[in-house]
């Protein structure tokens, strides 16, 4: 559920940016979302598509570019891809990993007019 | 969510009273025009309207012959939550207040345990509670109970507490330097992860009621723990609960994370947790004497 609060808080971004960039319709919302993060993609689509009614983004489409997890093994120090939280590392069997990329929130651009 | 301009605040209410959000001079909601628009034009600036708008900047579409351009954004998606979450932050700071943020699923037993630390503590230093629930004052009404004050804040639709809702009970609060704050959120071991508070800890509740895999589960708020809490311990007798499992999880997910084993209604466990809480209270505290600088009379 609390991909309504994101699409609410993405809206707002959305409208911050238009009052610097003096932009009347948006067109494409590029969204950066960590393979890690607590977002469900499907859900944030559907709130976004909600929120969006009556504003200026109420024909932009949204498009989530996504990011690879990345971690550092604590034990072993090698870099490897992680897809959850409970990964082991695929060298030495450790779990604790320091994660490094993969738990990003971002909006990345705007197509606008 | 609010049916009149979009906004996320409608439902909210703090300690039974609507809370209304008052958007920054620079939030003008200008692009979204009401959907039944004043047919008076001295209607549209009063200022006691719930949601006044500027519309003279109003328009839905751009010059005709405009063309598409790219903008680059690249801003987090909860800035305005981890704005407000450093403020409350900086707060907590400048009073020497150590806040705690609880989580769990419903029912692991958050607001039993509140009552028996606050019983337990409440001559030491000043308590106050924060509390989260979709609907009813109940939890605020147990803590109140023990002398603690306590602020409920009800989220109507809302699956978590966010670092605005936390500003807004501040404002509405009268907390002594160095308090010791515990914010219990709303009961749900999804979304609370994503929303920084602006608290010292976030704090985790499992009780051994729940299945041992919860955290393999629910990763999310096992990472951003730092404190596990395995609740309602004085029922492992009669369950199959296997603890070395569960713990074995939580560290997979989180390999430093600290566990407590505890019940909250027969007491066992509760004091290396009174002793984690004094650890982070005294180095909180501290920190504010050492640097008196930090001190706001705000």
């Amino acid at each position: 559920m609390h991909e309504l609060s994101l699409a609410e808080h993405i809206l707002q971004l959305i409208e911050e940016a238009a009052h610097q960039q003096q932009f009347t319709q948006v067109e494409k919302v590029q969204l950066e979302i960590g393979q890690l993060a607590c977002v469900e993609r499907e859900s944030l689509h559907f709130f976004f598509d909600i929120v969006k009614k009556d504003t200026l983004a109420h024909e932009a489409k949204l498009e989530i570019l996504e990011i690879a997890g990345q971690g550092i093994c604590n034990q072993c120090h090698q870099s490897i891809s992680v897809n959850s939280y409970v990964t082991a590392c695929p060298h030495c069997g450790s779990y604790a990993v320091a994660i490094i990329a993969g738990e990003e929130m971002r909006i990345y651009a705007l197509e606008v007019k | 969510m609010c049916t009149t301009c979009g906004c996320g605040f409608s439902q909210l209410r703090i300690n039974n009273r609507p809370v209304s959000l008052e958007h920054q001079p620079n939030q003008l909601l200008v692009y979204r025009p009401l959907r039944h628009l004043p047919t008076r034009i001295d209607d549209l600036g009063r200022s006691d309207a719930p949601h006044s708008l500027n519309l003279k900047k109003i328009s839905m579409h751009p010059p005709k012959n405009a063309e598409t351009r790219r903008i680059k954004i690249e801003r987090d998606i909860l800035t305005q939550n981890n704005h407000y979450a450093t403020q409350n932050r900086h707060y907590f700071s400048a009073h020497g207040i150590f806040a705690l943020n609880l989580v769990s699923s419903p029912g692991s037993g958050k607001t039993t345990l509140l009552v028996q630390t606050i019983q337990r503590l409440r001559n030491q230093f000043p308590i106050a509670v924060i509390e989260g629930d979709q609907q009813t004052d109940h939890d605020a009404i147990r803590i109140r109970a023990t002398g603690a004050s306590a602020t409920q804040i009800n989220t109507g639709k809302g699956c978590h507490l966010d670092a605005v809702m936390i500003d807004r009970a501040l404002q509405q609060m009268h907390l002594e330097n160095n308090s010791l704050l515990f914010i219990e959120n709303v009961g749900n071991l999804v979304c609370p992860a994503s929303f920084d508070l602006g608290e010292a800890h976030k704090v985790i509740v499992l009780s051994v009621t729940e299945g041992e895999d919860k955290p393999l589960k629910y990763p999310d708020m096992f990472q951003a723990a730092d404190l596990l809490l395995l609740n309602k311990c004085d029922l492992l007798p009669h369950l199959t609960f296997d603890t070395g499992l569960a713990i074995e999880y939580a560290h997979r997910v989180n390999p430093a994370l600290p566990v407590i084993q505890i019940s909250a209604t027969q007491g066992s466990g509760m004091t290396p947790w009174l002793q984690w809480i004094d650890a982070g209270y005294r180095a909180t505290a501290s920190a504010l004497q050492n640097n008196p600088s930090n001190q706001r009379h705000d």
